[in-house]
């Protein structure tokens, strides 16, 4: 046991474990907040699809020569979050399958161009990386953890200025246009505020494994709590709590990152549905 | 001043007619029902009333304060809602924020009036519990809380009694009159006749063929076809 923690503090007197380690804690507190309204209004799939989104874009960075991928790969993913939403309206191609269509072109896309164009020497391990993670959140630059802690404010603050009108897009868009708040705009923003949390989401899990660290606290946080308040304020924590878990874990054990969090949340949720169910007598 | 005045009304969606020629007026208190089989355009009216469709032609005049924004307006329950985490109080206070605009948080004065609307329709005591385990019954009245924040003088309900059992749903009708009796112009899709007779001042037929009259009139030129 003392060996553990003299491992642990070791590590965290290194600066890149603490930066890992707060740009993990941002990330697991964004990807949360808008888990409820995802599932809820079932956009887990335009979550999904643009995860895909952004490893293309990735991709296009990295054949592009950047230094800094962020920018590029947000401005793609955001765009691409304004198309889809409207595709879901009133294109002839339904909102699903354009999803599908726009995720599997994508990543074919992007593995393509880096097959052809990359540089590197170790091709799959990049590959691998940009979806599924890897170590990467431990050779963050310092431009990647302020750009990581400038997004999350972001985030947070407009998550906190439009909660009530997150609430009401989300329980009820047809009263919430009809009494004339705008539907549309908030819909807007929130498939905006989903693109900038994958982007930075990206870092830590890769693009595989967003959607998990958006819709597992979400839906954790949802078997036990019911009101919206106190589901969202419970996703948070247990988000945050398990994200550090998984970090620690990682660290200490080897393994990757992003995998290893998923891997806390899906225990956490199997937990939680057991709480619930006797909590409620099964009916949730 | 009639509240809303339609005239010679056409419905639909692109150059594809669903109604047409439909003219009609609400005054305040009135209490219309709105019949007619299924597809006949009954929701299609009620978005054009809402401001969410635009008629084809013809017009809609709004007075006496209502706007299409300002009619409280109950909608049908939708899957998302059955499985919703959501409190009693969440949900009322969410109707106070067509008036909010770009406001983020609610005020003092809109929490009184939830208040005052979970009391109006004795709904106080479940305001902390999950809108997902109430009861049919309770939940209609939670959203008539939600859309009396929304308004003060003009409801539309929409199939406000579909899936509910025969008691909850006299006491609904019950509800929603005493509600009419204290000077709130209801608007009611329906497609029960008999309790749309029953109760309401005014009634408007669409479909195949179009009427618009008093409720007494109605059952004069109902009981003659029956003759």
């Amino acid at each position: 046991m003392t060996d553990i923690f003299s491992t642990l503090a070791f590590y965290l007197e290194r600066n890149f474990v603490v930066n890992a380690l707060i740009v993990g804690v941002l990330i697991a507190l964004c990807s949360s907040l808008l888990g409820v309204t995802l599932v809820l209004k079932r956009y887990s799939f335009i979550g999904d699809g643009l995860s895909h989104v952004a490893f293309g874009a990735m991709a296009v960075a990295a054949v592009v020569g950047l230094t800094n991928e962020m920018p590029l790969v947000l401005v793609i993913t955001v765009i691409s979050a304004v198309l889809l939403l409207r595709m879901g309206k009133n294109a002839k191609i339904k909102g699903d399958a354009a999803i599908a269509m726009i995720s599997v072109g994508s990543l074919a896309i992007g593995y393509l161009l880096m097959n052809l164009f990359s540089t590197s020497s170790n091709l799959s391990g990049d590959v691998c990386s940009t979806l599924f993670g890897s170590t990467s959140i431990l050779t963050l630059t310092s431009f990647d953890v302020w750009m990581c802690i400038i997004l999350s404010m972001i985030v947070v603050l407009f998550f906190i200025l439009f909660y009530n009108k997150i609430f009401s897009v989300t329980f009820d868009e047809s009263f919430a246009r009809a009494t004339g708040q705008k539907a549309g705009l908030y819909n807007l923003l929130i498939a905006i505020v989903i693109a900038v949390i994958i982007v930075v989401s990206m870092q830590l899990v890769g693009s595989l494994l967003i959607s998990a660290l958006v819709i597992f606290p979400a839906l954790s946080a949802m078997r036990v709590f019911k009101s919206f308040k106190s589901v969202t304020v419970c996703a948070a924590i247990v988000s945050v709590i398990s994200a550090l878990i998984g970090l620690l874990t990682s660290i200490l054990a080897g393994t990757p990152v992003g995998s290893t969090i998923v891997a806390v949340d899906i225990v956490v949720f199997i937990l939680f549905s057991v709480i619930g169910k006797f909590t409620n007598g099964g009916k949730a | 001043m009639p509240q809303i005045k339609c005239t010679d009304l056409s419905l639909g969606y692109g150059s594809q007619e669903i109604l047409t020629g439909l003219s009609f007026e609400v005054n305040a208190g009135d209490y219309l029902c709105i019949v007619g089989e299924n597809g006949s355009g009954k929701t299609t009216l009620m978005k054009t009333l809402l401001g969410l469709n635009k008629p084809l032609s013809g017009s809609i005049e709004f007075s006496d304060g209502v706007t299409s924004r300002k009619i409280g307006y109950l909608p049908q329950q939708t899957d998302v809602q059955r499985d919703f985490p959501a409190s009693v109080q969440e949900i009322v206070l969410s109707g106070c924020l067509g008036r909010d605009g770009f406001r983020p948080f609610y005020s003092k004065a809109d929490k009184a009036l939830a208040a005052q609307n979970m009391e109006r329709m004795n709904i106080t005591k479940l305001k902390k519990r999950c809108y997902r385990e109430l009861s049919g019954g309770q939940q209609q009245r939670v959203l008539l809380a939600r859309a009396l924040c929304a308004t003060e003088k003009i409801l539309l309900l929409d199939e406000p009694v579909a899936g509910l059992d025969p008691k909850v749903t006299a006491d609904m009708y019950e509800l929603i009159d005493s509600l009419n009796k204290d000077g709130v112009t209801i608007i009611m899709i329906s497609h029960d006749v008999d309790k749309a007779v029953q109760y309401a001042s005014h009634i408007l037929h669409i479909g195949s063929e179009l009427f618009f009259g008093t409720r007494d009139e109605y059952i004069a030129k109902e009981g003659a076809h029956h003759d």
